[in-house]
């Protein structure tokens, strides 16, 4: 064989690898997704969301209470994490883009993105559940607050830096004090970007199981009380997985559909909007 | 005028100092963060200390015995294999999303790709119980025993009953979820090459497997360092998926098809059920220990791919 026919060989043969490797991972996709559609889209039912617990082992029953769970959570976890997010990302875009502690919180930040959540967990047992002695729904929103912190913050120093200096210039130049700039300005040309960041934040939380192990723990009742232990979807889906029942593992399937939906439209819209607004 | 003046001034300086304690947050979160889990594990510290607490092999909640030896080999065992099987496969995808998918194609393969990242750690343990591991445990497993188990010193790693909640299995599954981090990032470093450089290895006659290798890998190699260091992160620290199939046994393995237990799986699994402050401190301990690791590895990670003045992670 000659020496060009070989290299023809051989990069036909490596490409083809690259091609099969391609292939793998969108096989895996596929194969995860189809199977949480398939097993989760028989047991959805208007019972899921409008009934509670059944007694373990009895038939019937919902998950209403977890689906509500998961929404309070979420929602004071959203509470906490969007105002200091988006402050705390206004503050290195703005003030600290040539500081030394702007640069600092920068890095740290993106650390922070990587940190196990189960850690973050652990971290709000000790500063918050043990001090007041019992779970709690508000250590679960204070543990995906700090999750969630870093993600907004990073987005939105990235996306306020994208907007273009002489506007700001602008705005000085008619006698505007620098935080009215921020706000009416510069807040107005990045605000598809901080969203983004946003809903790409809201489906990190939504599906993390870990920290809230410790922190709003589980229940199998119905409340609103954020003071109590708190049930939430997650949670649920691994207690409902791991426990003995098949109408449990149902509900389970059930969940992990209705939460894979939630996460994955809120992904593809996210990135949908980023290219629609930044596509040049 | 001058009240006027004064006024937005004072509200200048607040809205200043509102957003510098906003940002100071995150490191006043993460000092506090490695003070309270080193506060809570003095007790364990004050106990086992360092080096005896990492080398013992012992968990023995009964008689207050604690060792992270075996979570920590399960979970750098796990970590190890994942990346092993991720590397390549990433690599592979970098490659053929940069250099062989249509144009038209490009972004919607990207998504693709990165939509296993977004699928929560949950739903991979959910798919994981109760679909993958029990094909591992029929199918792809004893197949595997079959072919290798005759070689002498491999042989050893495919031996024990295959059930499917093992080693091998989290360590497929934890690859499947570290993939889009590696390709995702080896993508963008390797957009990043200089068309003149690979169009100069094209006119001295080069293939496109040889310009990828001699010029695209080499010029990104930083990017691919600093993705794979990433992706070691996300696997240390991964905590639900592992949880579902790793069955949560405290024990040096060396069979592939043997179960384990890593820090974050030890975590989850007794950190409400520890009746003895020194059991919850040791479990504090192991947090320490974990959260240790993983922020330097991905501080090292860090310096790898901000080196060439990019940020990607």
């Amino acid at each position: 064989m000659t020496e060009i026919a070989k290299r023809k060989l051989i990069n036909s043969g490596a490409l083809c690898l690259a091609c099969f490797a391609a292939a793998i991972g969108l096989f895996w996709l596929i194969f995860i997704l189809s199977d949480v559609l398939r097993h989760g889209i028989a047991y959805i039912n208007p019972s899921l969301f409008c009934k509670t617990a059944a007694p373990p082992g009895m038939d019937g029953g919902g998950l209403k209470h977890a689906f509500v769970g998961q929404l309070l959570i979420t929602f004071f976890a959203l509470l906490i994490g969007i105002p200091l997010g988006i402050l705390g990302g206004t503050y290195l875009a703005e003030y600290g883009r040539y500081q030394r502690i702007g640069r600092l919180i920068s890095t740290i930040s993106d650390i922070m993105i990587s940190v196990p959540s189960i850690v973050i967990g652990t971290f709000v047992y000790a500063i918050f559940v043990k001090p007041i002695g019992h779970f709690s729904g508000f250590a679960g929103s204070v543990a995906l607050a700090i999750i969630m912190i870093p993600v907004v913050l990073r987005t939105t120093e990235d996306m306020i830096s994208l907007v273009p200096w002489e506007i700001r210039e602008a705005a000085f130049a008619l006698g505007a004090p620098y935080y009215k700039v921020i706000l009416q300005v510069v807040y107005r040309g990045a605000a598809t970007g901080i969203f983004t960041g946003i809903l790409l934040a809201i489906a990190r939380i939504a599906g993390e199981t870990a920290p809230l192990l410790f922190t709003s723990f589980n229940n199998m009742f119905f409340t609103t009380n954020m003071n109590e232990p708190m049930p939430s979807l997650t949670v649920t889906i691994y207690q409902y997985a791991m426990g003995p029942y098949d109408d449990w593992h149902e509900m389970a399937w059930a969940a992990s559909f209705s939460i894979t939906l939630f996460i994955l439209t809120l992904t593809i819209l996210g990135r949908l909007m980023i290219r629609w607004k930044y596509k040049n | 005028m001058a009240g006027i003046i004064k006024r937005e001034q004072t509200l200048d300086k607040f809205f200043y100092g509102l957003t510098f304690s906003a940002a100071f947050l995150v490191l006043a979160v993460i000092g506090s963060i490695f003070i309270s889990l080193f506060r809570e594990s003095l007790p364990a510290i004050e106990t086992f200390g360092f080096y005896r607490f990492v080398s013992s092999t012992a968990w023995d909640p009964v008689r207050e015995i604690f060792g992270a030896a075996t979570t920590l080999y399960g979970t750098l065992v796990t970590t190890f294999l994942a990346l092993i099987m991720a590397i390549p496969i990433a690599l592979g995808i970098a490659i053929f999303i940069t250099e062989l998918c249509p144009k038209f194609l490009k972004p919607v393969f990207g998504t693709a790709i990165e939509l296993l990242a977004a699928i929560p750690s949950i739903i991979y343990g959910m798919w994981g119980l109760f679909t993958f591991a029990p094909l591992m445990g029929e199918y792809v497993e004893p197949f595997l025993q079959q072919i290798f188990s005759p070689i002498p010193v491999i042989g050893k790693l495919f031996s024990g009953l295959p059930l499917g909640i093992d080693i091998l299995t989290t360590s497929i599954i934890l690859s499947i979820m570290i993939i889009p981090f590696i390709a995702s990032i080896v993508r963008d470093t390797f957009a990043l090459t200089p068309v003149q450089l690979k169009e100069s290895a094209y006119g001295i006659g080069a293939t496109r497997w040889e310009v990828i290798k001699d010029v695209v890998i080499p010029y990104s190699k930083t990017g691919i360092f600093g993705s794979v260091i990433i992706a070691m992160g996300r696997a240390l620290g991964e905590t639900m998926a592992v949880a579902f199939v790793l069955g949560n046994k405290h024990a040096i393995a060396t069979s592939l098809f043997s179960a384990s237990a890593t820090i974050t799986v030890t975590l989850a699994n007794e950190f409400t059920e520890a009746d003895s402050d020194l059991y919850l401190s040791s479990l504090f301990y192991l947090a320490l220990i974990l959260l240790t690791m993983n922020f330097l590895v991905l501080a090292i990670a860090k310096t790898f791919l901000t080196r060439k003045g990019k940020v990607w992670c």
